[in-house]
């Protein structure tokens, strides 16, 4: 399910967030991305189609890693350093 | 400086720290504004914080190069303006706008070098929208900068010299590597012969990571068509024909990518003249040996002005800033400027090699199936634009993307851009020059849109 498989950090200081409201822990260091993927299998839905995306060139250029944070704020994943206490959604509806 | 503005440099890789340095042994100021949190570029990215590798694990054969740039570019700190993590977003009558910090900062330049790199170059295959395909050089990214693989067991498709080199970073970090499926016929690669007289230890390197590949029992095949990616909501597996046969193979991870394309968007809002360049295929900004353009006082290097790779863009970033400096009346080593410009040429040459030796696969476009998507932003099908195409008698690029929304959507056709043309040309019978190049459009990539709370509902709050 995870689709990035950490090689280095794997013992940096956890950093602790929310992927639809469950709790996860990703890595200093990691992008928004790195720690999503550690966990799940996507970072959105397609808006027109539904289909699962997870990004594609990471390094800020295609724009398809937009995710969203409980509170509405958008932000590219791939470009985005992980911080503390974010709380992201990925699917429809699971916004709190 | 006499009371002009300061020279705007927009990114830090190679180039631009080349350009930076040299602006800066001019007695100029320059401000230099890039996307990343560090300078570096995509080649030699730096890592968001240590992780235990070195920089020979980093970088390979370029540790010495990437050390250099930057340290170099550290040494300039107090006599440049830098600001990381921002991103210009529009360019107009002299001014800049970045979006920085949360705030847009409107700047003058006096002076403006645009290096502005590439991304890969993409023609959509069935599947490549699937969680796990990334391209190869966001693999290289992953792997580099975050020290993730980008699967378990991990397919390499397409073309390109960065093909063999992820490839062989990922067989290193000791990632299983499935198969590198390459679309240039293997007689192709004959050509790099002709580049052992030009750079004998590039061409001496590829064959190293081709030989150590294949020592490794990794599967390699050249001439690759119909190629496509299996898999419901993730990767499953690739398949492809090649030597007349048809192969399959399970993987949950692709690198994908057909070379590179220039970032072109800065200099279009800027002005530049472009012309059409028939070994990257694309519409590219003009300019002269010094990197000049059609526009006074701005002036392109590394890979944003035409592909050439890191090595030519340090070179091209100084000989830009030596430029601006020669328009600015400042003494300049016209020895030095000669001297870059004859390596340029160099590495020019030798570009045809490669181009030669990983030859894009212009027919694929016309072999797009139709369900398979051409623009991944607003999902338009390659049947939708055909049919948008066929329907209206399109016949230029930016009319089809009026029609059928193709180039429209957050990337602003980065990646579908260059797939739409070729597949405009294919449909009509144009050549690839022929059908136009996307106009670029302000804001360049997404930017945060905040409205301030009026006056009334400010006091209200207070």
């Amino acid at each position: 399910m995870p689709l990035l498989h950490r090689i280095t950090r794997k013992d940096h200081a956890p950093i602790a967030f929310t992927l639809d409201g469950r709790a996860c822990e990703g890595r200093a260091g990691d992008t928004l991305l790195t720690a999503i993927l550690s966990h799940a299998g996507a970072v959105r839905q397609s808006e027109f189609s539904g289909k699962p995306r997870a990004g594609f060139c990471q390094m800020g250029a295609c724009q398809d890693c937009w995710v969203t944070l409980a509170g509405g704020e958008r932000l590219r994943a791939c470009t985005t350093p992980l911080a503390a206490g974010m709380s992201i959604v990925t699917q429809a509806g699971r916004a709190s | 400086m006499s009371g002009r503005a300061q020279p705007l440099v927009v990114g830090a890789g190679p180039a631009g720290i080349r350009a930076a340095q040299a602006l800066v042994a001019a007695g100029l100021r320059p401000l230099v504004v890039d996307e990343a949190p560090a300078c570096g570029g995509q080649i030699y990215r730096q890592r968001l914080v240590p992780d235990g590798r070195s920089a020979e694990a980093l970088y390979g054969s370029e540790a010495g190069k990437a050390q250099a740039l930057h340290r170099d570019f550290a040494a300039l700190t107090g006599h440049i303006d830098y600001w990381p993590q921002a991103l210009l977003w529009n360019l107009r009558d002299g001014e800049a706008d970045i979006a920085v910090a949360g705030e847009n900062r409107r700047v003058a330049y006096d002076g403006l070098i645009l290096a502005t790199g590439a991304t890969d170059r993409i023609l959509p295959i069935p599947g490549w929208t699937l969680p796990g395909v990334f391209t190869l050089g966001g693999s290289q990214v992953a792997l580099k900068a975050q020290g993730c693989a980008i699967g378990s067991r991990v397919v390499f498709a397409g073309t390109g010299p960065l093909l063999y080199l992820v490839a062989w970073q990922y067989m290193k970090a000791g990632v299983e590597v499935a198969a590198v499926l390459d679309a240039a016929p293997f007689s192709a690669k004959f050509a790099m012969l002709r580049g052992l007289k030009l750079f004998p230890a590039i061409v001496l390197r590829g064959m190293r990571f081709v030989a150590e590949l294949k020592l490794r029992g990794v599967a390699l095949h050249s001439g690759v068509e119909g190629l496509r990616i299996e898999g419901s909501r993730e990767v499953s597996g690739v398949a492809w024909r090649s030597g007349g046969r048809e192969h399959r193979l399970a993987c949950d991870g692709v690198g994908y990518g057909l070379a590179l394309r220039s970032e072109t968007q800065a200099a279009d809002l800027a002005g530049c003249a472009f012309r059409f360049d028939q070994r990257d295929r694309a519409w590219l900004p003009q300019r002269d040996a010094a990197g000049r353009t059609s526009v006074p006082r701005v002036y392109l290097a590394g890979d944003g002005a035409g592909i050439f790779g890191a090595d030519a863009a340090e070179r091209a970033g100084e000989r830009a800033a030596l430029a601006l400096c020669e328009d600015r009346r400042l003494p300049v080593s016209l020895e030095r400027a000669a001297r870059l410009e004859r390596e340029l040429a160099r590495i020019d040459r030798f570009r045809d090699v490669l181009e030669a030796a990983f030859p894009f696969p212009a027919h694929w476009a016309g072999a797009i199936a139709g369900d398979t998507l051409l623009c991944r932003c607003e999902e338009i099908s390659a049947g939708e634009a055909r049919d948008a195409i066929g329907r209206y008698d399109i016949v230029e690029l930016n009319r089809l993307k009026a029609v059928s929304r193709v180039g429209m959507g957050r990337c602003q056709g980065r990646i579908c851009g260059g797939a739409a043309a070729e597949l405009l040309a294919t449909e009509t019978g144009q050549g690839i020059e022929d059908v136009g190049r996307l106009r670029s459009q302000a804001p360049l990539k997404p930017v945060p849109l905040v409205l301030q709370p009026a006056a009334r509902d400010r006091e209200t709050a207070a």
